[in-house]
């Protein structure tokens, strides 16, 4: 069994976020870049499988980007993933999500994968389309925002989040493509035996002519800062001046002082 | 232009959010033709073109069966753009109905300008504008962002029918946790993110019973497991209105706001100047929890 995870390196959301001087994306100085949170569900996931399975799966972790994405795909392989996958692509975040999904699909394609994971949405573009665009070219069945997941002679069953607290409970076969919301599994830390053990392991790099990569269907025309449109108050300073503001605040504003509480 | 809007349905019902679909349209000023697998007896109020499928005969989920019938709508509309709620409905259909149109997608659309549709990006703390380079579109819109309109007035309706094949099968779906019924509360108490960890929630615990309230959470601490997920605000949690709410360390992811912005008086304790709560919040302090949280609650509780 063939399982790939794609993930995705995001900047840390809560740097202090400029647009660059095309004003299309971050300009990224001084920003600080991890694992996409949902993704890191996505590969604690693949490697429960494998663990299920005594370790006959062979785990593939793909990211798109830059050279500094390569320290995710490490943290990946870290975490117990067996191999990596590179796609090289300075301006991946110029791409379009289409484009994304064309890539990584000229991976796959040849690759034989029988589940393939994703986050259900990346948290600096949150477009939720990369997953199931990817598993529509590849014709797998897909079921995006699941919680839970289990796999038994190659039928899954999961459970999508959908609105107010409730779940619906699905049922597919492989080849599968799944989009991982948060929460659906605790992601492990990497140890330092298997940190050490992953600088052993492979990554391969490719470039994005060698996967194929489609032309875009959106385009960009303005990136900037969302205007707080707040008329609230900002205060600032110390602990117990601010407390003291606070309750004065509660008092002419609110009736919850006058009720009492637990007091 | 034509619009055609994609409707859903939930729990036995039409989704709330399905008259924002109408007042996208409306804000937009043109008429507009519905999709929906829905039920005979309530369906939307809008005077247009009603493609209709039975929910009961198509299930709420199904969504392969459900594209099918979405295209049949659209070879016989041939809509320039096609509209869903960005849902777990909408964000899940959206896509594989714009592969099978070979048209862009734009997700979590807030709002529209001269120059294309505009999306918040980053956690809410940027926006983006995008515009499709395809002649149609699909869009999903974040619930919440155009207003709702509703109408009374009756569609006319069209039927129509797919093959049933699938390799998703629906199962059915279960009801939310039980819990604590937070949309009672006059005063709650959330925690989000920004408290550290597992141990501080303690100290947004004791404020929360200082005021008399209700302890509530944003979803990483749900995630996490250091509060029960029946205390989790937002989208996909409880919605609440709250006489009085206080975020604490909670950066207001725009699931997040969908659950409390109709609180009535917001603070917001937080670090970053920069965090999207601030749009909603009446006053901002800016603080360090572990500071700050004990020294008003004692204040409180000395009254």
């Amino acid at each position: 069994m063939n399982i790939l995870v794609c993930i995705k390196q995001v900047p840390d959301m809560g740097g202090r976020f400029s647009s660059n001087a095309a004003g299309t994306w971050l300009d990224e100085a001084g920003l600080v870049f991890r694992m996409n949170d949902c993704d890191e569900y996505a590969v604690e996931e693949a490697l429960r499988i494998k663990e299920q399975l005594e370790g006959t799966p062979e785990v593939t972790a793909i990211s798109i980007g830059p050279v500094r994405v390569v320290e995710t795909i490490r943290k990946a392989l870290a975490m117990g993933c067996d191999h990596g996958v590179h796609i090289d692509d300075p301006n991946a975040s110029e791409r379009d999500p289409w484009q994304i999904a064309s890539m990584i699909a000229g991976h796959a394609l040849s690759r034989a994968y029988d589940i393939i994971f994703t986050g259900m949405q990346s948290e600096d573009r949150g477009s939720a389309q990369v997953g199931v665009l990817l598993a529509g070219r590849l014709a797998f069945s897909c079921v995006t925002g699941i919680t839970s997941f289990g796999l038994q002679d190659g039928v899954v069953t999961a459970e999508r989040e959908l609105e107010g607290g409730r779940s619906g409970l699905v049922r597919l076969k492989l080849p599968a493509l799944l989009t991982c919301q948060q929460g659906l599994n605790t992601p492990r830390y990497p140890t330092l035996p298997n940190i050490m053990k992953s600088k052993k392991k492979e990554i391969s790099h490719l470039q994005p002519e060698d996967v194929g990569l489609d032309a875009p269907l959106t385009s960009v025309s303005g990136f900037r800062h969302h205007e707080r449109k707040t008329s609230g108050l900002i205060m600032e300073g110390d602990a117990e001046e601010l407390a003291g503001r606070v309750l004065k605040l509660l008092d002419s504003n609110t009736a919850v002082l006058r009720k009492g509480g637990a007091r | 232009m034509k619009l055609l809007l994609a409707g859903e349905c939930r729990e036995g019902r039409l989704a709330e959010e399905v008259a924002e679909l109408f007042g996208f349209a409306a804000s937009l000023g043109v008429e507009a033709a519905m999709v929906l697998v829905g039920f005979p007896g309530d369906l939307p109020s809008f005077g247009g073109r009603l493609y209709f499928a039975d929910a009961c005969k198509y299930r709420e989920y199904n969504p392969e069966v459900h594209k099918r019938l979405v295209m049949q709508a659209i070879d016989r509309e041939r809509p320039d753009v096609v509209v869903f709620l960005h849902s777990s409905y909408g964000w899940d259909l959206a896509p594989r109905v714009a592969a099978a149109m070979k048209v862009a997608q734009i997700s979590g659309v807030t709002g529209i300008d001269g120059e294309g549709y505009t999306v918040d990006s980053c956690n809410g703390k940027m926006r983006r504008t995008l515009k499709p380079l395809t002649s149609s579109v699909v869009l999903t819109l974040q619930p919440g962002a155009f207003s709702a309109l509703r109408l009374q007035v009756v569609p006319e309706v069209l039927g129509i029918d797919a093959d049933q094949a699938s390799t998703v099968e629906f199962l059915g779906s279960r009801p939310p946790e039980a819990g604590v019924d937070l949309s009672r509360a006059s005063v709650i108490v959330s925690a989000g993110r920004g408290v550290g960890k597992k141990e501080h929630v303690d100290l947004v615990r004791n404020l929360a019973a200082a005021l008399g309230g209700e302890i509530g959470a944003s979803r990483p601490v749900v995630d996490a497991g250091w509060l029960e997920r029946s205390r989790q605000i937002g989208a996909s949690g409880q919605s609440v209105a709250p006489e009085l709410y206080v975020a604490c360390g909670i950066s207001g992811a725009i699931q997040h706001l969908a659950g409390m912005k109709g609180a009535g008086f917001i603070i917001a304790v937080n670090t970053d100047r920069d965090a999207p709560i601030v749009d909603v919040a009446d006053i901002l302090v800016v603080a360090d929890l572990q500071q700050f949280l004990p020294v008003l609650t004692a204040k409180i509780c000395a009254q």
